[in-house]
Parts: structure tokens; sequence; C-alpha cells
């Protein structure tokens, strides 16, 4: 009953984890995952969020087994 | 459609050579048209002069979203085939950092579907870059340049 939470880049050194489990009870959206993994820290404005490498929104419904991904806007090309 | 992510320099050029070679049963004498773009690493930035670039990506989604580019710009343009090749790890001056490459019957379609190709991949593909400073400070890049409604083609898939 976990959910997989991962963090990127910029966004990673300042959360301080690039990957971790966390329990799924009392989770239901993406941004409840990021309050329970950053410890309640503020999340910033321009930050990107994915479920199953997907992009979502902070609204949107996380269920057990998902894997989670934050991270800044993306540089790549 | 060919989508490659590498972790060690590569020669585009040399990239272009082999993959056209290995194309040749299927398609040769079927295009006219071949679109190619090289990003390659500068070595100034925002007025800096920068010695190394690290490049990060989310493994499996970076290529999902770059497969799913290719597969927007084949319904949308009439092309036979596209090719995407981009670098993670470290980059210096004058490396590689994208190839992307086109075919199409006419050059309309292969550069129309080259810039959608770039500018799609800038917007969604998850890559980052961090610049090694010349004077030794590390620093992420942040400015996004990506342009979906370049030379026109807008964002109505």
């Amino acid at each position: 009953m976990t959910i997989r939470v991962k963090f990127f880049a910029s966004l990673r050194e300042q959360v301080g984890i690039s990957e971790q489990e966390i329990a799924s009870d009392g989770v239901n959206t993406v941004e409840d995952v990021w309050t329970v993994s950053t410890d309640s820290m503020v999340m910033p404005a321009n930050v990107l969020m994915a479920i199953n490498m997907e992009y979502v929104e902070a609204g949107s419904h996380v269920v057990d087994g998902n894997e989670v991904a934050f991270f800044p806007p993306v540089t790549g090309g | 459609m060919h989508i490659e992510i590498r972790s060690e320099h590569f020669s585009a050029w040399e990239c272009l050579a082999t993959y056209e070679q290995e194309q040749a049963a299927q398609l040769h004498g079927k295009y006219g048209a071949t679109a190619v773009f090289v990003g390659t690493m500068r070595d100034f930035n925002e007025g800096d002069d920068v010695a190394v670039m690290t490049l990060e990506h989310y493994p499996g989604m970076t290529e999902g979203y770059l497969k799913r580019i290719c597969e927007e710009a084949e319904s949308r343009w009439q092309i036979q085939d596209s090719l995407v090749i981009h670098r993670v790890g470290d980059v210096h001056p004058s490396d590689a950092i994208v190839l992307v490459a086109v075919w199409s019957a006419h050059r309309a379609d292969a550069f129309d579907a080259s810039r959608y190709l770039m500018e799609e991949l800038k917007s969604r593909a998850p890559f980052w870059k961090k610049e090694q400073l010349a004077q030794g400070d590390e620093r992420w890049v942040e400015k996004n340049t990506a342009d979906p409604g370049a030379a026109g083609l807008g964002k109505d898939i």
C-alpha cells in the first residue's frame, strides 16, 4: 500500500530526496503526496507533476501503486 | 521512427549516416526531403563562460514523450520517418546535445515537422541542464526557450 515518489533536478536538491516510498493511506491527490514527502514544504508555483510518467495537475487523484514525480520546468534540447 | 537517449558523446553526422543506411531497405527512393537539426553545447550562457553541462532526465517518461511527439508529427504531416537522439550526462562545448531528423516526400513537411519535434521536445520532454561555469560555480538552467507557436505551427493537436 505505497506510492513511489521521485524528485528531479533542482527540486531534488531543494527537497533533499531523489526517490522514496510513502504509505498511500490518507493520500488522495498529487498535492497530498507532495505534502507528505516534503514534510509540508511550500510547493513552488512552477513545479511540474506526473503520475506514472504522464503530466498531471496538483489536484489529480492518486491510487496505491502509482509513481508520482515532481520536477522543475524542463530544459532539454 | 527511432528514439534514443545516449549517455556518451556521439557524432550527429555519423549517427545520421548509419541510420540512413539502416533505413535504406524500407525508404530507398521514397523521400525527397531530409530536414536535420543538431543542437550543440555553447561555451557561454546568460553572459557567463560555461565549462561543462550535465544533462539529467526522467528515464521512461522521456522516451514516452519523445515517442508521443514523433507520433503527433506523423499524424500531422506527411512524413516517412523521424529520428531523435538526445544526450544525457556530462557534455562539453561543441558536443552534440540533440539530433532531430525528418524524412518526407517534400520539403515543407520535413521543415515543419522537424521544427515541431524540437519545440515540443523543449516544451515537454523531461530533461534538465546544470551548468558548471568556468569560474567553478554550478547552476541549473531555468529558462525554457521552447516556442510551440514557432513558424505558425500552433498547438492545435
